[in-house]
């Protein structure tokens, strides 16, 4: 057994790093906050000539051909800067299903373009509040022309195209539209993070095609959101650890009391909690990775677990963030909102904790009762 | 990173399997509660160290021990291995667990040549039981606040004092034991570690019954009880380093898992009991909960493999061994009252013929508070993970460089 990343991927992850930290401080992530800009193109123009976008599409697509361990380590590093880029929407969802589901056609339409960053694209499920299921789709593909209404579409208003859920005559089905050319219409939408972009997306007979088998579109977004699910954990993961490392700077500067707060055990305790669930989300995520880059049968409860250990994770970082700072933790100027708004837009866009842990258990109730030998007792 | 065997892990796993199921038998589901129950009698005690004996003879006990003290130089991994095939056959109880996993290794790091030579062995064969006379009824998360008096009278010492707490103190050999041999010292200065022969005239045990019944646990009185210098673990004063390199092996060894049923006992129990007409198992807020344990769990079990891969690598065990024991515990508590609470009013049925799993369930969770407590209470643990590992500043201690005869004790402790 090796449960931990190679030399190469850790070397992969220091380049990473010392990258955003030079172009990424969180006076980026704000800067897009605070204006009208949608996300950071510089930034997405160095994220692309570093070859992030195309980690894990295959060399003879125009990718590096690496692979999804790879991608992992680049999605901690991305979510630690809060980077303000397209990068969950167009590479572990656009270009993982396009990778999975497309044609050869298809790939080398998509999969160039949207390794070097010439192409952003999105996925576009969801068309109103609420949870999704397979009954919640009633956009229509028919002859080749797609109507409906897509909201909230992640990055909806800087992708060139979605793969996008909608109904044709043999059922619901993942479809690629076009969304610079005719029939679509999009309006920015406000959001709890304007650090990452949303759009209601509106098609009248926009030309689309069928992405992967027709009619087994639930199943194929499913697929596709597990895989997401686990390369955004990565994502959360960073975030989560860097508000608490933020977290700990600050209450070992801070006095009160004569001391620093970080010597009050009340806040010790949570700050040991704090690491314990982020360790425990690691190490789920880590199993994902494994999981996800070997295509093991556990994809499905694997991505769960992450999910869920991931959200839940970042959650509590961003709250304490704000409260382990008092005051300043509340005001505008101080960073620790950045966390709390990008928790909680990682935490629903791809479903909430919630709906994760029934998916898991209805999974679990499907397989036979567990015999696998009980959990590894490192210690005894 | 990859979770399969490697080819030598495999070889190791298959000899491993091979000898178990030779000499022991299957783990059937639901027997976890029976294994557990059987806990304490002396009859178990002579089934426990045939166990051991046998296992030692064929090379599977104390397997990462180096080979002088009959150990076989093992990995961690190789360690880790054989007990998750231990796990899945029906054996004793380990009541060898204090001596091997944390006092053999205070002998091996600051006993005397003399002392590994007489001791490790028989610990290893499980042909003398120890426990461990650390706490005093004044003296628990704060150990250092120990009272027990060494003496000194010529070439032996004389202890006077009381411990408490004392596992297995009853059907033990051999304890070892902190004293205070200088209380004009600030107070970690001023202890010894002793080895001490638990049938010494003046020792009394007194057993003390536990919340779930049963009494593994004691009082331990000493009454001017003579020891040999020889058996002095370390230098006088310095036994606080002693006593360090046992706590840190005690979170490690109870680090690993809380034992008793697990998490498909618990989807089982979910399945098969009845909420209305329905599988408890269909209902939204069960299932919420069962997925909030499975991913604990999980998260738990990969921690440990992280934990592994750094020690294949030549990491030494540092205090992220106190994540187990304080997740494993409360997780395992929280499940056990869950199953209790799934069981409906017949959760609260204790009786093996009647409770499913044997009542395996209702056992843990009366069993469960007593490792929340024992080897580093959860709020110890947090202020390890604290201080050691997150390096936040130290509690404040106001009784540091005082001497420990002036240091001010509550009513209790008078
Ligand atoms: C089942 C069992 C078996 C045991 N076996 C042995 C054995 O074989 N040998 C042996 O020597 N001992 C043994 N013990 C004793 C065990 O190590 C102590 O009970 C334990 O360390 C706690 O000490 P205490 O009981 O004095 O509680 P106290 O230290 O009095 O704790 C009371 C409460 O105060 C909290 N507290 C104390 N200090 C702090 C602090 N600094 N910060 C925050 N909170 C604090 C504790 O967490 C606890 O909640 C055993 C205990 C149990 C339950």
């Amino acid at each position: 057994m090796n449960f931990d990343f190679s030399d190469d991927q850790k070397m992969l992850r220091t380049t990473a790093r010392e990258f955003l930290e030079e172009h990424a401080p969180l006076s980026v992530c704000r800067a897009v906050l605070e204006s009208d800009t949608p996300c950071s193109d510089t930034l997405w123009r160095g994220a692309a000539q570093l070859g992030w976008l195309g980690t894990a599409i295959p060399e003879e697509y125009g990718g590096a051909g690496l692979g999804h361990l790879e991608l992992a380590v680049i999605a901690e590093e991305i979510g630690r800067a809060l980077a303000p880029i397209p990068f969950s929407s167009s590479v572990y969802l656009a270009t993982e299903a396009i990778v999975l589901d497309g044609t050869d056609a298809q790939k080398k339409q998509y999969l160039p373009r949207l390794s070097s960053g010439e192409a952003i694209g999105t996925f576009a499920h969801a068309e109103r509040p609420g949870r999704q299921g397979p009954s919640s789709v009633s956009a229509t593909l028919s002859a080749g022309r797609l109507s409906g209404t897509k909201m909230p579409v992640l990055d909806g208003d800087v992708a060139h195209f979605a793969v996008v859920t909608a109904r044709t005559e043999h059922g619901l089905s993942l479809v690629l539209a076009d969304l610079t050319g005719p029939g679509v219409k999009r309006r920015p939408l406000h959001s709890l993070d304007p650090s990452r972009s949303m759009a209601v997306l509106e098609f009248d007979n926009a030309p689309a095609t069928v992405l992967g088998p027709e009619g087994r579109g639930w199943e194929r977004a499913q697929a596709l959101l597990d895989r997401a699910a686990v390369l955004m954990a990565f994502e959360q993961l960073g975030g989560a650890q860097r508000a608490f490392e933020i977290t700990r700077e600050y209450t070992m500067g801070r006095y009160a009391f004569g001391r620093p707060v970080a010597s009050f055990q009340a806040l010790k305790h949570r700050m040991a909690d704090l690491y314990v669930e982020i360790e425990l989300a690691r190490s789920n995520a880590y199993y994902g990775a494994w999981a996800l880059s070997n295509a093991s049968p556990d994809l499905p409860t694997a991505a769960c677990g992450c999910r869920i250990t991931a959200t839940d994770a970042f959650d509590l970082a961003s709250r304490e963030i704000v409260q382990m700072h008092g005051g300043v933790g509340f005001t505008w100027e101080y960073d620790c909102h950045l966390f709390y708004r990008r928790a909680k837009l990682l935490g629903t866009i791809l479903g909430s904790a919630d709906q994760w842990r029934e998916r898991l258990i209805e999974l679990l109730a499907a397989t036979a009762p567990d015999t696998s030998h009980p959990a590894a007792q490192p210690y005894a | 990173m990859d979770f399969n065997d490697t080819a030598e892990e495999t070889k190791f796993r298959a000899e491993a399997r091979a000898w178990l199921e030779a000499n022991a038998e299957r783990l059937k589901p639901g027997d976890a509660a029976a294994v557990m129950s059987e806990r304490g009698g002396s009859e178990v005690i002579v089934t426990a160290k045939q166990w051991q004996a046998k296992k030692a003879d064929a090379g599977w006990a104390c397997m990462t021990w180096p080979t002088e003290y009959g150990g076989r130089g093992a990995s961690a991994i190789q360690a880790v291995i054989w007990h998750q095939e231990e796990s899945r056959f029906r054996t004793p109880p380990n009541i060898f667990a204090i001596g091997q996993g944390m006092l053999g290794p205070t002998i091996m790091a600051h006993g005397t040549d003399e002392q590994k030579k007489r001791y490790l062995r028989p610990m290893l064969r499980g042909e003398e039981i120890w426990c461990q006379l650390f706490s005093e009824p004044s003296a628990g998360s704060d150990l250092g606040g120990l009272r027990t008096t060494a003496v000194r009278d010529g070439d032996d010492w004389v202890i006077n004092g009381q411990k408490i707490w004392t596992t297995g103190a009853q059907y033990s050999q051999w304890g070892m034991i902190l004293t205070r041999t200088d209380p004009t010292r600030p107070k970690h200065a001023g202890i010894t570690y002793f080895i001490i022969d638990m049938k010494s005239p003046g020792i009394e045990i007194r057993p003390i019954k536990q919340i779930n019944g049963g009494a593994v646990f004691n009082e331990v009185f000493f009454t001017d009880v003579r020891i040999s210098d020889k058996n002095r673990v370390g230098a006088v004063g310095e036994g606080w380093r002693g006593a360090i390199t046992t706590l840190m092996n005690e979170r490690l060894s109870i680090g690993g898992g809380a034992g008793g049923p697990e998490f498909a006992d618990l989807m089982r129990l979910a399945r098969e009991t009845d909420w209305n007409g329905r599988p408890a198992l269909d209902d939204p807020a069960v299932r919420q909960r069962l997925a909030r344990f499975y991913v604990r769990g999980k998260g738990l079990q990969y921690t440990g493999y992280r934990t592994l891969t750094a020690l294949s690598r030549g990491a030494i065990p540092g205090p992220e061994g106190s994540i187990g024991k304080l997740v494993g515990a409360v997780l395992k508590q929280d499940m056990a009252s869950f199953a209790m609470d799934v069981l409906g009013p017949a959760g609260a049925v204790t009786e093996p013929g009647i409770a499913p799993e044997e009542a395996a369930w209702q056992e843990t969770y009366m069993g469960i508070p007593g490792l929340r407590i024992a080897g580093g209470t959860d709020e110890i643990l947090r202020n390890i993970i604290a201080e050691r590992i997150l390096m936040l500043p130290p509690d404040v201690r106001l009784d540091k460089d005082v001497p420990f005869k002036d240091i001010p004790t509550g009513p209790r402790n008078a």
